[in-house]
């Protein structure tokens, strides 16, 4: 049993890496597409859309592998938590479906190019806040009762979700501004540096009312953040993402271009962090921990044995492909 | 609309509909990306440009198919949870972890490298290009590997053992699970007919150009290429298709009954029903056009092999018959068709007269879409026959959906049916009118430029540019130029 905790524990870090690796990657071409009509049409646009063309697919393999993980190493949690968001993530993968394709149907006829615009920032923007909203509903918890789902349809719409979606949606539109001040040049970088300070001031903001409104939710959350000694370890979580953000407008300012991304992204670790610090070690606050959800031993040796040998792979060409795109997309696209 | 459905068929339909639909692209993909692998290598060997514009024409129609069986293959995988989430609670140790190898060793390899091998064509040298290409074609290999191996297991479980709360539990050893008995036979049967599924579609595509101009060498060499592989490919599938059903016959034998409608017990030879109407409630096939014995020859190899009926299987362990039967008549008639236009092209090619019959190039437009019928024929063959089980003989449909309210599952079926329908046959839409387009020298591959000069076509810099296509530079990216209409 002992080596199973271990393994158990390994898998949630796996997990959470899975889905900050999704989050920041997914991120920026979702908030891409939040931020997409805001661009004008014609070069501006082409610009964003080709600084993510090469790579949006291999940024959404995350989502998959969030979810795959999910079902293969914590089944218990994968089949408890998708029927209680069941529409949210329904609604979100019928965005997806649009922002996805549109990547490739707005070059095949000129006339429907508005079109798909559109279905590009709709989608985009309604997978991000269901997003944000299933995290929400998370973290406020979820009824279980023996093995299954026992809530209502609607548990997961409350002001807290709302928030919570909100500040996803925030939050990509942070990190897609910063990637296109990195990759674009001219009037659409002009733009982008615009937007980054106003969807980081966003972000800020709805980090702030997501943080204190968290603690109420659970006395778990209020004991961790509020008495010692975790008070002393959890307060650093906040104060690293003052210093943070605090470069990050000061990068703006300064028009540094590659740092704003990574200090945006910098924000989203710590706020991961800062949910660690809250769930620990729960899948479904007070009800499932990540034991009760493990999938047995064998199945976890078996899957990392994969993951120690493919994910260094998946880095290393993940990696090269970022690279052979590497520098400012330019007027004309790759090609 | 869904009124008086409950919640569990409702899933059903939901499932049946939603991975119909991604099959689809799959089918054609892993079919294509090994095509155009095979065309872009042939260009590095030979240097003849048709090769590089045949890659670039069917590139461009790639990269939209890729694109909308992305998207809908990651609504399968969200599938198991929202609507099978009993299923996913018990088969999740023993599938989820073939999955997570789906997604470790051929979705990331598939979409790492697609960025390069769409757009990096100016990028990284030939090789690395090629190499890319590659990569492509066997991630959507691996993908149909790990994925079939977790379907099959559904269809025939081995090397699990039972847990508490009905789990199934890993055994001793995960080759036993990957390599279940009916896996090989179906790994082979789906990824040959993915082949043929693409080749039928390359066919049309050439047959179609060269009605309009028998002259035109890049029309030629598709359509030479995909008749060989109707040809070539086609008997191999029928052969294959055979040994599966010997294979399930061995282990799902109430699928082959109901393939085979055979509601009763034949104890010296049964016979082959070709044609007729399986009534379910007098437990017949009505008008039924029958080869005597020919049933106990095929499955048995002996006329007067005794095989069992449905009647020995206990009423609420039998698949529907209806569409499992007539499911698998399409295929099987589709698969015969397949192989008659590969004889007729064979005949024609050693009379010299492939570019010339345009009797052979209409039947090979009209043959375009077989493939895809086929394999969705085949595929609800396969699953309806497996009812009322979703791990085959172990774990009931109806005690494997999640505790979803019909209204729920009644809404997000009709938001998946008006999606799939707006975005995918706007997909369709758009293949088609890039199949429209006559393949010619200096294809420009996938472009990425709202207005401006088309640059070089090629993606070495040296490559000569044709002349008389000059023209072409001021039209907007793959678009031709008569888009006004
Ligand atoms: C181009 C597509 C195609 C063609 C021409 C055929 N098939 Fe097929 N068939 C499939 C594509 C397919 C498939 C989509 O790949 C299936 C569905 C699941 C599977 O394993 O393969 C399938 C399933 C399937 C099954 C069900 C196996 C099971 O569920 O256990 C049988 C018995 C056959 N096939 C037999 C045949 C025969 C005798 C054919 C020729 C005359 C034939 N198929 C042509
Ligand atoms: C891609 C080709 C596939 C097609 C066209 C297909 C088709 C279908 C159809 C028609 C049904 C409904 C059967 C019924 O309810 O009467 C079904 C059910 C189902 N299939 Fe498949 N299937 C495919 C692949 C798969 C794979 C690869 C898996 C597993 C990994 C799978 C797992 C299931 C499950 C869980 C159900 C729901 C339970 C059920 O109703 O049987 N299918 N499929
Ligand atoms: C229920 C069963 C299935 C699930 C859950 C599933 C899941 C997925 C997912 C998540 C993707 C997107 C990968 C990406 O992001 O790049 C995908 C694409 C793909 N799937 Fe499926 N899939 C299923 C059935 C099948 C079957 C039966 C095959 C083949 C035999 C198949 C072959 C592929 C291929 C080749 C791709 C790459 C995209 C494309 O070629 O269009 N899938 N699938």
């Amino acid at each position: 049993m002992s080596v199973n905790i271990d393994l158990t524990t390994i898998w949630a870090c796996i997990i959470a890496f899975g889905v900050f690796a999704y989050v920041v990657m997914d991120g920026f071409d979702l908030g891409i597409g939040i931020l997409f009509p805001t661009f004008s049409p014609g070069i501006e646009r082409d610009q964003a859309m080709n600084s993510v063309a090469p790579v949006w697919d291999g940024n959404e393999t995350w989502l998959v592998l969030g979810g795959g993980g999910l079902f293969a190493a914590f089944p218990l949690a994968y089949s408890v938590v998708l029927p209680a968001t069941y529409p949210l993530i329904i609604l979100m993968l019928l965005g997806l479906v649009f922002r996805g394709v549109a990547f490739e149907f707005r070059w095949r006829n000129p006339r429907h190019r508005a079109f798909w615009d559109k279905a590009f920032c709709g989608g985009s923007l309604i997978a991000a806040m269901c997003q944000g909203m299933v995290l929400g509903a998370l973290l406020q918890g979820i009824d279980v009762s023996g093995r299954a789902y026992a809530g209502g349809w609607f548990d997961w719409f409350t002001p807290y979700t709302v928030l919570t979606g909100l500040g996803v949606v925030a939050g990509y539109a942070l990190l897609g501004a910063t990637w296109l001040v990195w990759k674009t040049e001219g009037s659409c970088q002009d733009h982008a540096y615009r937007l980054s300070f106003r969807s980081a001031i966003a972000t800020l903001a709805l980090l702030l009312a997501v943080s204190i409104s968290t603690p109420f939710l659970e006395p778990q959350y209020f004991d961790r953040w509020f008495t010692l000694p975790g008070f002393i370890f959890a307060s650093q979580v906040p104060l690293l993402t003052l210093i943070v953000a605090a470069c990050l407008f000061y990068g703006l300012r300064k028009k540094w271009e590659a740092a704003p991304f990574w200090l945006s992204l910098g924000i989203f670790l710590l706020g991961m962090m800062g949910l660690a610090v809250s769930l620990w070690p729960y899948v479904v606050p007070g009800e499932i921990t990540i034991w009760d959800a493990a999938a047995p031993e064998r199945s976890q040796i078996f899957m990392l044995v994969g993951v120690a040998i493919t994910m260094p792979l998946i880095i290393g060409y993940t990696g090269w492909a970022y690279w052979v795109f590497r520098g400012k997309v330019g007027e004309d696209g790759y090609h | 609309m869904f009124e008086g459905w409950d919640a569990l068929f409702l899933a059903r339909l939901q499932f049946a509909f939603t991975v119909s639909f991604h099959f689809i692209f799959p089918a054609f993909s892993i079919g294509l990306a090994s095509y155009l692998a095979v065309l872009e290598g042939l260009w590095l060997k030979t240097g003849k440009s048709v090769y590089l514009d045949l890659f670039k024409y069917w590139l461009k129609i790639f990269a939209v198919a890729f694109a909308m069986g992305v998207v809908s293959g990651i609504v399968m995988s969200y599938q198991f949870g929202t609507n099978w989430s009993v299923f996913s609670d018990r088969a999740g140790p023993v599938i989820g972890p073939l999955m997570a190898y789906e997604v470790l060793t051929a979705f990331f390899l598939e979409a790492g490298f697609l960025g390069v091998m769409l757009f990096g064509m100016n990028r990284v040298g030939r090789k690395l290009h090629f190499t890319a290409t590659c990569m492509v074609a066997a991630g959507t290999f691996i993908s149909a590997f790990w994925i079939l191996s977790v379907n099959s297991w559904m269809q025939t479980p081995t090397g699990y053992i039972m847990g508490d709360h009905g789990r199934f539990l890993p055994g001793p050893s995960w080759i036993d699970i990957i390599f279940n008995p009916s896996f090989p036979y179906r790994l082979v049967h789906t990824v040959i007919a993915a082949y043929l599924t693409t080749a039928f579609v390359v066919g049309a595509v050439g047959a179609w150009h060269l009605l309009r101009d028998r002259s035109n060498a890049h029309a030629r060499k598709m359509f030479s290429m995909a008749m060989w592989m109707a040809a070539l490919v086609a008997p191999i599938q029928i052969f294959a298709g055979d040994m599966h059903g010997l294979n399930t016959l061995e282990h799902q034998p109430q699928k082959v009954m109901a393939m085979e409608g055979h509601f009763e017990s034949h104890p010296d030879g049964a016979p082959f029903i070709l044609f007729g109407i399986p009534d379910s409630e007098a437990k017949e096939v009505r008008y039924a056009i029958e080869l005597p014995k020919m049933s106990s020859l095929i499955l048995k190899h002996d006329l007067n092999a005794p095989l069992a009926g449905l009647d020995t299987i206990p009423e609420d362990e039998q698949p529907p018959v209806g569409i499992v039967f007539w499911a698998f008549r399409i295929m099987v008639g589709l698969g015969v068709s397949m192989l008659a236009l590969g004889v007729w092209s064979l005949l024609a090619r050693f009379r010299g007269k492939l570019y010339d019959w345009k009797g052979l190039h209409r039947a090979a437009i009209i043959m375009g879409p077989s493939g895809f019928v086929a394999v969705i024929a085949g595929w609800v063959t396969t699953e309806v026959g497996r009812q009322p089980y979703t791990v085959y003989n172990l774990l009931r449909t109806a005690d494997s959906a999640a505790p979803l309210d019909a209204p729920v599952v009644a809404a997000s079926l009709l938001a998946f049916i008006l999606v799939y329908f707006a975005a995918f046959s706007a997909g369709t839409w758009y293949i088609l009118r890039l199949m429209n387009e006559a393949p010619r020298a200096d294809e420009v591959g996938v472009k990425r430029t709202e207005q401006g000069p088309i640059r070089t076509a090629g993606y070495s810099p040296g490559l000569t540019q044709d002349p008389t296509n000059a023209g072409g530079s001021n039209t907007v990216a793959g678009q031709p130029k008569e888009d006004g209409e």
